[in-house]
Parts: C-alpha cells; structure tokens; sequence
C-alpha cells in the first residue's frame, strides 16, 4: 500500500514534467529539448518569489503561467515558425525542431547562469510530514500530486470536451486536413507550444517545492520526460498521464521491493519492453 | 558634402583616439593566470560555491594591494576564465589554450577529481604546476610520482572513510550508539569508490551494515531509500552522496523521521544553502569536511569573501582552495619571477602560512585535511582530521 502512495506521488511528479512536452510536441510537433531548461526556469521563479517575497509557490504560479504562455509563444512565433514554414515533411520539421530547441536550452541555461549563478537552489515549504495509512509522507509532495491531478483532469476534459481542444487534437492527428477543415493550424500550434510551456513551467514551480535545483540540472527533467511522452504514445494527453503514473508505480516497487539502484534501469527496461510490443506507445495512434 | 563629412568624421576620431592612447598612464606589468573550471553541467552547482568566488576574491585582494610583488616590480594579475561545462575534454582543451593561445604564465588547478585528473598529462606537458585542491583520490602517490608539478590538498578516499569509522567507533565503545550502519551511496564514481572503500573500514572496525543500497544519479523520489534505512533499525545512517541527493535525503529523513543519532551526508552538507534551507534541524549532522571556524585568519577569510563576493564560504574545500592560491601568490613573490620551474620547487620544499593553517607539502601531498565535520549551533565545525588543530567533540543527533 505504501508503494502504490509513493508511486501515486511519483508518478503526479512525472505528469508534471512531462504534460508540457506532450502538447509541444504532440500538436505542434517541436521535439523541445529545452523542455527541462523551462522546467527550470519555473522553479527558479517560484524561488524568487519565495525567497524575494515570501510568495507561497501556489500563488507564485498564477504569476508564472501567463509569463511563461508569453515567452514559449514569442519563443514559437519568432523562432520555431520559420522552421514550420520551410518544412516540406514532418521528419524534416521534427528533425529542424530538434536541432533548434537544443541550442535554445544552451541560450537559456547561460540566461539563467547570469541571472541566478551556478550554485543549488534549495528552500523548505510545506516540508512536514503527512500521515496517510500510518505511513509519513511530504505535504509538498502531496500537495504537487494535487496540482498534478488537476492539470491533467482539466488538459484532458478541455482536449477532448470542449471546440478548441478538438481543434488541437485536430492538428496533432494531420495538420493538412484541419487546415482544410478552417482550422488555424499555425495559430493552433503556437498556443499549444504556449500552453505546452506555461504548463512546464508550472509543474518546475512546484516541483521546487522538494527538489533541488541548479541552472545546468534541466538535461536531467528532459530525459525523462521524453521518456514518457514516447512511452505514453506521442500526440495523446491521456497516453502521457499514464505513462507518468506506470512509471511512477513501477519505479517505486522497484526501489522498495529490489534495489533503489535498479530504478533507472527498470524504466528503460518497461520503455524498451513497451516500444517493442507496441511501437506506437501505450495510447498512441498508428500514423 | 558626403567627402567632407567623410574627412571630419575621420579626423576626429584620430584626434579621439590619440589622446585616449596618449592619456593613459604607463600600464603596469601584469601576470596572467589562467582558470577553467565548471560554469555549467552536473559539477556546476559545487564550482560556483567553491571555486569561482575564491579566485574572485583572491584576485581582487592582490590587485587592490598592487599586484604581485615580482623582481622587476609590482605585476597585476589578469584572470582568464573558461568554462569547461564538466566536461574532460573541455578541460584539456581550455589548458591547451591558455598554454599555447593565451600564453599564460600560470594555470589554476581545474575544480573535480575527473576534471583535474584528466588535465594533469597537459599541466606536466607545459610545465605549469597544478594544485589541485578538489581532487580526492587514493591515487595520489602514483600521480604526484608521476607528474611532479602535481601537489593534492583536500586528502584521500581511505582516509575520509577512516575517519568516520574511527568516530562511529567510538561512539559505540563510549556506548552511545549500537553499531548497526545503515549505508547508501550515491550510484556515480565518487559515491561508488566511497562506499566500498567503506565497507572493509567499517567492518574492521566492528561496526555491522544493516542497509547497503545505492541510488542513481538524479533520483527525484528517495523515500524508498530512506524508508528502507529506517525499517532496517540503525544506529546511524550514512550517506556517501552529492548535492542534489544530500538534500533530498535530508529531507525525507526528517520527514520519515528517521531518528539516528549519527546522521551523514557527504557532499554538499557543508555548503551555506544547507543550513538556509533546512535552519535548525540539522544541528548534530555530520558531512564531509569541516573547518576551524576560531582561527583568526578563517574569521577573517569568511568576512572578506562574504564582502567582495557577496557570498558565503563553504565550510570545507572553500578555504582550502584560497589556501592553494595564497600558496601560489607566496610562491611567486618568493620567487620573483614567472619562472615556473622555479616556483614549483619552491612549493614542493617549503611550508606556507595560509587561512587553514600551516601547509607543507610531503612528497606533492598536503597530509594534515579536516575529514568529518558537524553543524554544531550554525556552524559547521571540523571534528575530526589528519592532524589540523581545533576539533570538536562530536555530539549525538537528537530528532529532527
């Protein structure tokens, strides 16, 4: 019971970390490998805040959310069009997105290096003890798991109840035919790259909560993200939620019935075990 | 009327740039001293603590004094930095530059046992002398036999495990502890060699390892670890980890409430953000390192770098890394001159009066390091050591 806890709060964690790239990737279909860099840059802001105004992180991220939807939409608008437009396939845009997106999280750990230094942000909020079961855990944890679930409910009910969710799902499944059907397909893009990284940026706000950061750590957060946007199936919210949960669940029993050293290895054995049953992922579409 | 504008525009600043040149006073000499060390990628978070703020400092308080005392007069130091992103061959490329580009008179040692191991071959191709301060290896006789202008400041790996065996020890003979370990170790070369250089010391000194799990690196959940530690019933817990780890375990343990009288965590727990982050709770904790915190000239080192850096010292390899420049500057002015054969003999047979202490090098190794260090009222005060003045009692940890 308190594996199945731990890997609930593991695995709301992960949701975090990789909801964002989901959307980047899924419907605009920018493989963004600065994905952890934004990561960071959330959880640097809720630091700021924290330790500049004593803002609660919660309250912190109503300011990072429209910040952080601005930047990635300049970020899409001024920098990633171009590759759009150019693009004659898909593979040449992922290919182009790639390339592009690595040198951008270079441009932003060095932004982030002269604005905060190189040393490890670290501060203690919500760090008492829950008893849930008669079993402790951290109330930031908790707390992180809450927000978590919320974003996932609200991003999967707004992309598959309601007009403009379906306009993205749209894009994500062939971006031709929804222009053919009046669907602004580079506007699209652009706001679900936004929301991509306000998401992104959020779930760093509360994951600063727990975990220690420092400008060069975002390569860490990127790894595994893609590991379970990938795993999830690419272009389904549902997919990536669960993929986050499985990998949580499956990390934690590993940790607490093996050996912590095994976890790293198990989630590459469950991702490689996945992709060769079925390549497309867990919810993922054949294309 | 373009032509005239041309002509003008051009004069003036002939004009401008002449008495800019004329203006100026006569340069003085200047020595050059090149640095590389991590700005970025995984060693990052430690350099910028340890590391970088010293030479700032260090340069600062030369220059505003007038430089170094040379035969041929006062010469100001030009620092040249590079980032080498915790990457090896950047290291060896930046040395290859400063020596061969940049043509600097001397190289500061690289921050990291990787780091600084890698450049030893380049710093003995070109003679520059290379003391590395945080660099922890058992190696250390072949190397300094190998590259002679190699000097190691910090200690070894036995010789950190020792020292923690030989405190758990007593504190079990004092009959204050049981002597049941519970160990992890962080799954990276330093936390690996660390743990098993570990395990034969511990056992030698009749201490039994209930737990002896590791961990990767970079792990964002270690509740597994620590609940596993605390259901196996130990006396103390140790920790062979690094800074992203060090606080996460410290943080589940008090949250878990893993209630050990002997508590520690390697890297990182003698860094000033530990303290910031955790306040209180982690009076009693025992990490890696520790320093002399009474000794007039270290209360004197911590005020100035908290002044011209704006920033705290570590209370472990910061001090010690001053120490290797202040070490450099005595050298040179003993010297008087850039010659770097010259200085490097003159490291290898003196002894120098430095901010830890005095430091006399033995066969190119500092023996006498602060080993085990706790945070006692704040402070994060040096235990045990190889020989440096001033430990204090260790006290048991009492809750969180």
């Amino acid at each position: 019971m308190d594996i199945l806890i731990g890997g609930f709060l593991l695995g709301g964690t992960y949701a975090l970390m990789a909801l964002g790239l989901q959307l980047q990737y899924g419907v605009a279909r920018i493989m963004n490998l600065a994905n952890g860099e934004m990561l960071v840059a959330g959880a640097f802001g809720a630091f700021w805040f924290y330790s500049g105004f004593q803002m609660r992180p919660f309250l912190a991220i109503v300011l990072i959310v429209p910040l952080a939807f601005v930047v990635n939409w300049a970020i899409y608008h001024y920098l990633l069009t171009p590759l759009v437009r150019r693009a004659k396939s898909r593979g040449q845009l992922e290919v182009d997105g790639i390339l592009a997106t690595f040198g951008m999280s270079f441009i932003l750990v060095g932004l982030m290096l002269a604005v905060f230094g190189g040393e490890y942000f670290s501060y203690s909020y919500l760090e008492r003890a829950v008893f849930v079961l008669e079993q402790p855990y951290g109330l930031n944890r908790i707390a992180a798991f809450c927000a978590s679930l919320v974003f996932c409910i609200a991003l999967v009910v707004w992309l598959s109840h309601t007009r403009s969710g379906l306009a993205l799902r749209a894009v994500a499944v062939n971006p031709t035919a929804a222009g053919l059907v009046a669907i602004k397909v580079a506007r699209t893009s652009a706001i679900a790259f936004a929301i991509g990284g306000a998401v992104t940026a959020s779930g760093g706000a509360l994951l600063s909560m727990f975990l220690t950061f420092d400008a060069s750590i975002g390569v860490i957060f990127t790894l595994k993200a893609l590991i379970i946007v990938i795993l999830g199936g690419v272009g389904e919210i549902r997919g990536t939620v669960a993929a986050a949960f499985l990998l949580g669940l499956a990390e934690t029993a590993v940790a607490s019935l093996v050996d912590p050293g095994l976890t790293l290895a198990a989630a590459y054995l469950l991702f490689i075990v996945v992709l060769l049953v079925r390549p497309r992922g867990l919810f993922g579409s054949r294309s | 009327m373009k032509r005239i504008f041309q002509t003008i525009g051009i004069g003036a600043l002939s004009i401008a740039a002449a008495f800019f040149t004329l203006g100026q006073p006569q340069a003085a000499e200047v020595i050059k001293i090149g640095a590389v060390a991590p700005k970025t990628g995984p060693l990052a978070g430690g350099s910028a603590v340890t590391h970088w703020p010293n030479l700032k400092l260090w340069v600062s308080q030369v220059n505003a004094r007038g430089g170094l005392k040379l035969k041929s007069g006062p010469a100001m130091i030009e620092l040249i930095q590079y980032d080498d992103r915790t990457n090896p061959g950047e290291t060896i490329k930046a040395v290859q530059r400063l020596a061969t580009q940049d043509k600097v008179d001397f190289i500061i040692a690289p921050y990291g046992t990787g780091l600084n191991l890698a450049a030893a071959p380049i710093f003995a191709k070109y003679g520059y002398p290379q003391i590395s301060v945080t660099a922890i290896t058992d190696k250390v006789p072949e190397l300094t036999k190998r590259y002679p202008g190699l000097f190691f400041m910090l200690g070894n790996t036995t010789a950190f495990t020792e020292s923690l065996a030989d405190i758990l020890k007593k504190l079990v003979a004092d009959g204050k502890i049981g002597n049941r370990i519970a160990m992890v170790n962080v799954a990276d070369a330093f936390g690996i060699e660390l743990a098993n250089a570990a395990r034969p010391v511990f056992k030698a000194a009749g201490l039994e390892i209930v737990y002896d799990k590791s961990y990767p690196l970079g792990t964002q959940d270690l509740s597994p670890v620590v609940k596993g530690a605390k259901a196996a019933n130990p006396d103390a817990f140790i920790a062979w980890s690094y800074p992203p780890d060090t606080f996460g375990l410290t943080a589940q343990a008090k949250i878990i409430g893993l209630n050990v009288k002997a508590f520690y965590t390697a890297v990182a727990t003698a860094f000033p953000v530990y303290a910031g982050k955790f306040g209180g709770a982690i009076e009693g904790v025992l990490g890696a390192g520790g320093i002399n915190p009474d000794a007039a000239q270290m209360m004197a080192y911590r005020k100035a770098h908290k002044e011209i850096t704006g920033k705290d010292a570590d209370f472990w390899a910061s001090a010690v890394v001053y120490a290797s420049l202040q070490i450099l500057e005595q050298s040179i002015e003993a010297v008087g001159s850039k010659d770097r054969g010259a200085v490097t003999a003159f490291i290898k047979a003196n002894s120098f009066n430095t901010v830890i202490g005095s430091v006399k090098f033995n066969n190119q190794n500092n023996d006498k390091f602060w080993t085990v260090g706790q945070w006692q009222n704040g402070v994060f005060h040096g235990v045990s050591s190889t020989g440096r003045p001033g430990a204090k009692i260790v006290k048991l940890k009492s809750g969180w």
